[in-house]
């Protein structure tokens, strides 16, 4: 068997590309983040450094790389790092099963933009993801605080318990597509009709849980500043925090590329078929419709955040258990119904 | 009971109707509030470029005033630093001598003249007290410092420069 050389090479471009493309999407996310707090309470938001306050990130950037690292004495240094470079790596891997594109053809090569369109794309998000608690709980339990031990206990409850609504909201979803492939559940939106129209319940017990998942308000239990002095990173200083920091606006972009994918069509936009130019541009156009719809799962992450006061702890599980995972379980029972009438009607 | 303002407002305990309790709807209406502000006029003011304007009565920095030919107008009577309420001034008075005439316009004047501005509350109490109309109270603040000694104001920080001589940054 010969290796197949630019393959591999178009992978390897690939990969970096979109690692490039969701550290940069993070990056700016925090940007964002502070101009749209600002304009939802009348201020102007970062302003000074460069135009409009562009170069606001790489200042921020450089700060956290020099400022002073402080790991406590009696913590478990090795634990302690691993923490979150191990929020980070996760944060990052999830991207590799999403389809940021259709297929390009350049030399007569096709080239796929997808990293790896596997059979079990959605199962390895949520394999994945669910890694994610691990860089929390130990940067709790390695800091050796137990104001931060509390603050990753409560957020590891939290995300267990928000994932299992999450996948229970999905399995209808995936009733319906008849595939785990995310690349496939994308296609199939391009002929029949995105899926947020046959499954609005679905999406909204999604769009909450992902809230939860990426340890957002109203479910930033884990950080609650005024509670836990600051959560479970309270140890961390630097680059070690901005990487937490970091970490949980990559989840952001990963999230909302997968709500964008699964129940907003992807990459396809209206009358995509019908235009009949060059695939090409029409693939091109399609990842920028993608990344529009990123961008505004971006822009309502923030506009929550910013206008809803955190849930308390007990009213959180409450939603979790008593109200979600209900609600999932009942979307799940009427999408299966309505499968079965279908093919006994056809 | 009589209301104690005009704004008192009943509390309503009524029970919450489904819509309320699904809380849903509460969150649209919310963030529908929230995104109103993009339209909003910002507040903020850009400071070294544009500065707030300060309202008429505004006490700030203190100045030492001279009279129209340039002498001192103090007389080290001691009168404001009677009157601080926080004990922020500190004078030690001395005589003129002859040929100084054109520098102080009293035969006494003050040697030494300093305000801590850390104590300094900005009452305008020593602006009120003086005779001489020597000390003002100015629009301006003080600048900020990295040590104590640096906020105790003397005289070269104070006075107002002489007719013809540049005062010192």
């Amino acid at each position: 068997m010969t290796i197949d050389w630019f393959f591999i090479l178009e992978k390897i471009a690939l990969i970096s590309g979109v690692l490039a493309i969701s550290l940069v999407v993070a990056m700016y996310s925090t940007w964002g983040e502070r101009k749209v707090a600002g304009i939802i309470q009348d201020r102007l938001g970062p302003n000074r450094a460069g135009f409009m306050g562009l170069l606001q990130p790489l200042a921020d950037g450089g700060k956290l790389f020099f400022k002073e690292e402080i790991i406590p004495g009696n913590s478990n240094r090795f634990l302690f790092i691993l923490g979150p470079s191990l929020a980070m790596i996760v944060a990052c891997m999830t991207s590799a099963v999403i389809p940021w594109g259709d297929t390009l053809t350049i030399a007569g090569r096709t080239v796929s933009l997808q990293i790896a369109d596997i059979n079990i794309g959605i199962l390895y998000i949520f394999g994945v993801v669910s890694l994610g608690v691990y860089g929390i709980m130990l940067g709790g339990w390695a800091s050796n605080n137990k104001y931060s031990l509390l603050a990753s206990i409560r957020a590891a409850s939290q995300i267990i318990s928000y994932e299992l609504a999450m996948g229970l909201s999905l399995i209808a979803l995936l009733m319906m597509t008849g595939t785990l492939s995310l690349k496939e559940i994308v296609d199939q939106q391009r002929h029949g009709g995105w899926n947020v129209l046959y499954q609005p319940l679905g999406f909204l017990i999604f769009l909450v849980c992902s809230f939860a998942e990426c340890n957002r308000t109203p479910f930033d239990l884990a950080e609650a500043e005024s509670e836990l002095n600051g959560g479970y990173h309270l140890e961390y200083s630097s680059m070690k925090l901005g990487f937490y920091l970091f970490a949980e606006y990559i989840n952001m972009f990963i999230s909302s590329a997968l709500m964008a994918s699964l129940y907003f069509g992807g990459y396809h936009f209206p009358y995509m078929d019908s235009l009949g130019w060059d695939p090409n541009i029409i693939t091109i156009l399609g990842t920028a419709a993608l990344f529009i719809k990123i961008i505004f799962f971006l822009f309502f992450f923030m506009w929550v955040r910013w206008t809803i006061p955190r849930f308390r702890y007990d009213q959180l599980m409450r939603l979790g258990w008593n109200i979600m995972i209900p609600l999932a379980l009942a979307n799940m029972l009427i999408t299966g119904a309505m499968v079965l009438y279908r093919s006994n009607a056809q | 009971m009589q209301a104690l303002t005009s704004r008192a407002k009943q509390v309503d305990r009524s029970p919450m109707t489904f819509i309320e309790k699904i809380y849903l709807w509460n969150i649209i209406k919310g963030m529908w509030i929230t995104f109103k502000h993009i339209w909003k006029r910002k507040e903020t003011v850009r400071y070294p470029e544009q500065k707030r304007p300060f309202s008429p009565v505004f006490r700030g920095l203190h100045v030492l005033n001279r009279d129209a030919e340039g002498r001192e107008n103090c007389t080290a009577c001691g009168l404001c630093a009677v009157a601080c309420p926080a004990e922020a001034i500190t004078m030690e008075a001395a005589e003129r001598k002859p040929g100084e005439e054109h520098l102080y316009r009293e035969e006494k004047y003050a040697a030494r003249y300093e305000i801590n501005m850390l104590r300094c509350i900005f009452c305008g109490f020593c602006e009120e007290a003086c005779p001489k109309d020597a000390i003002y109270l100015t629009e301006t603040f003080a600048p900020a410092n990295y040590k104590r000694e640096g906020f105790i104001y003397g005289k070269p920080d104070l006075l107002i420069p002489a007719p013809g001589e540049k005062k010192k940054a």
